[in-house]
């Protein structure tokens, strides 16, 4: 398989570091990072930077890696509700894996992801702490 | 006004031709499909020059070993110059090179079509294949934040375990039943049973999902050689395809309206049941998509063998066994056959073609009918349905 080019996450890298998301002009449904085009037909969105606050919708906990996560296993990842309406999936992490359940509250934290190869690029991004 | 003319769609199956399911070493890609058509043919009893048209579903050689153009491999191997097409939908790749083939028949591009699906897995490391089969999901969305397949199902598990208060020794019994049948049926990869504390007690892959839970790593193919209702019915076929549908939905899951039910498996059944002119009640036995445990229950309330939410009745009280009221996955399913991912929906085309001809050896469902096969991409991206019917 090919080594992963830098280039492909860096175009995501402002949604990312700022959890951004997308509001329809016209239905004011939100999404998580890039929407083409929303069910509603529109195709004009303006950006909102979520607050990062969200209710947990489902979770597991991760115990064979992808390739670029296979050292930091297990881990946990969830199907968070944010409270401005978008659904997100991302990691939570800083707590004990019990202790979750779906409706945790939980608070967005900006963390490092993996990097692509050894000499390769760190890649970072938003995670989840829960808010007990 | 001229009343609409109501045809039922029939293309019949004229030749089937399954490999070994398994870890099989000694023959690469290329072979191992080479082996599914010449057994297809052999049960066509036709000559390869015959064919007008192939179809070929392979989901990750292009990851794994680099090799791509896989139609005109397809066509190579049998010597032919035909139309040949590789065909790709993650999982259910093997069951659109199906729908394809139909489609040019139906079409009147081609009477005889060769349909294949054809993977090789056993060659890459299991972080390989995790983050290969990673690709049917939302790479950016979902990828990127270290989900992996069975990830993406145990998320779906743990959202249908807390609204419905599906028990996990219940959703052990899927794999228990699939092993069932698996130890019935000589193609399968596991050929031996096991009890719901095996399912308990195996390694954690992603919770509540155990290596129990989750279908192997596999190699194999699947051919099916497909004729017009004329030819096959002059070739004396006994089965045909009466309906096929075929539904997508958002690749991440996230972006779904439910987490509760797979939209695109219950609209690919519906548009199936509905030009084949049957209901649920019809089906006499369903093949379906069991890359987890938790996605038959998900399958068996998409083909309405059980309502929303209510699926577990089925497997307390053991209706899904070969014997029973409603057969799933007699095969072994994903779990016990294996999942060798483009060659599944084919495989379960060929399961519902031995079942319909009387050929299901010790799992062979009695007086059986009609037949389904329920083919999922990723999870849930991609489902396809297919209504298999015996005709005399
Ligand atoms: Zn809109």
């Amino acid at each position: 398989m090919f080594r992963e080019s830098p280039i492909i996450r860096w175009r995501n890298y402002s949604d990312r570091y700022k959890l951004r998301g997308y509001k329809c002009t016209k239905c004011s449904a939100t999404y998580f990072e890039y929407k083409g085009m929303c069910p509603c037909g529109n195709l004009d969105f303006t950006e909102i930077d979520f607050s990062g606050r969200g209710k947990i919708a489902a979770f597991t906990q991760i115990h064979g890696g992808p390739e670029a996560f296979e050292n930091k296993t297990p881990y946990c990842v969830a199907v968070i509700d944010l409270v401005e309406g978008a659904r997100i999936e991302a990691q939570v992490m800083d707590c004990k894996y019990e202790d979750l359940k779906i409706g945790t509250e939980v608070e967005a934290v900006f963390r490092k992801f993996y990097s692509s190869g050894e000499k390769g690029v760190i890649h970072y991004g938003t995670k989840f702490v829960p808010k007990f | 006004m001229r009343m609409k003319r109501v045809d039922i769609m029939k293309v019949g199956v004229i030749g089937i031709g399954i490999t070994k399911f398994g870890e099989i070493w000694e023959q690469g890609l290329r072979e191992l499909l080479l082996d599914a058509q010449l057994r297809a043919l052999n049960d066509a009893k036709i000559d390869a020059k015959q064919i007008d048209s192939l179809f070929t579903g392979n989901m990750i050689a292009g990851l794994a070993s680099g090799q791509l153009h896989i139609g005109a491999m397809a066509a190579e191997n049998l010597n032919l110059n035909k139309p040949s097409v590789r065909v790709e939908g993650a999982c259910a790749s093997g069951s659109l090179a199906l729908r394809q083939g139909i489609a040019a028949i139906e079409s009147g591009s081609a009477d005889i079509v060769m349909a294949s699906g054809v993977e090789k897995m056993t060659d890459i490391s299991t972080e390989q294949v995790t983050t290969a089969l990673m690709g049917a999901g939302d790479e950016e969305l979902e990828g990127f934040n270290g989900l992996t397949f069975p990830g993406l199902y145990a998320l779906l598990a743990s959202a249908y375990m807390k609204e419905y208060g599906l028990k996990r020794e219940v959703l052990a019994e899927v794999s228990v039943k699939n092993h069932f049948h698996g130890a019935r049926n000589p193609y399968a990869q596991y050929q031996s049973e096991i009890t719901v504390d095996t399912v308990l007690n195996s390694t954690m892959v992603a919770d509540p999902l155990t290596l129990f839970d989750c279908s192997p790593i596999t190699d194999g193919a699947a051919s099916i050689i497909l004729a017009s209702e004329k030819t096959a019915k002059k070739m004396g076929a006994e089965v045909y395809i009466t309906g096929s549908g075929l539904a997508t939905d958002t690749l991440s899951l996230a972006r779904r309206k439910s987490l509760l039910r797979l939209d695109a498996g219950i609209n690919a059944a519906q548009s199936a049941y509905k030009q084949a002119g049957i209901t649920a009640k019809d089906v006499s036995f369903a093949e379906v998509h069991d890359c987890f445990s938790i996605a038959e229950i998900y399958a068996v309330e998409a083909l309405g063998l059980a309502k929303q939410g209510e699926a577990a009745q089925l497997y307390t009280s053991k209706q899904t066994y070969f014997d029973g009221k409603k057969p799933v996955n007699t095969s072994g399913g994903l779990k016990a056959c294996g999942h060798p991912v483009a060659a599944t929906g084919i495989k379960q085309a060929i399961e519902a073609t031995m079942q319909l001809r009387g050929e299901g050896g010790k799992r062979q469902v009695k007086g059986a009918t009609t037949g389904v096969t329920y083919n999922v991409g990723g999870s849930g991206g991609t489902a396809c349905v297919h209504v298999f019917k015996k005709m005399k």
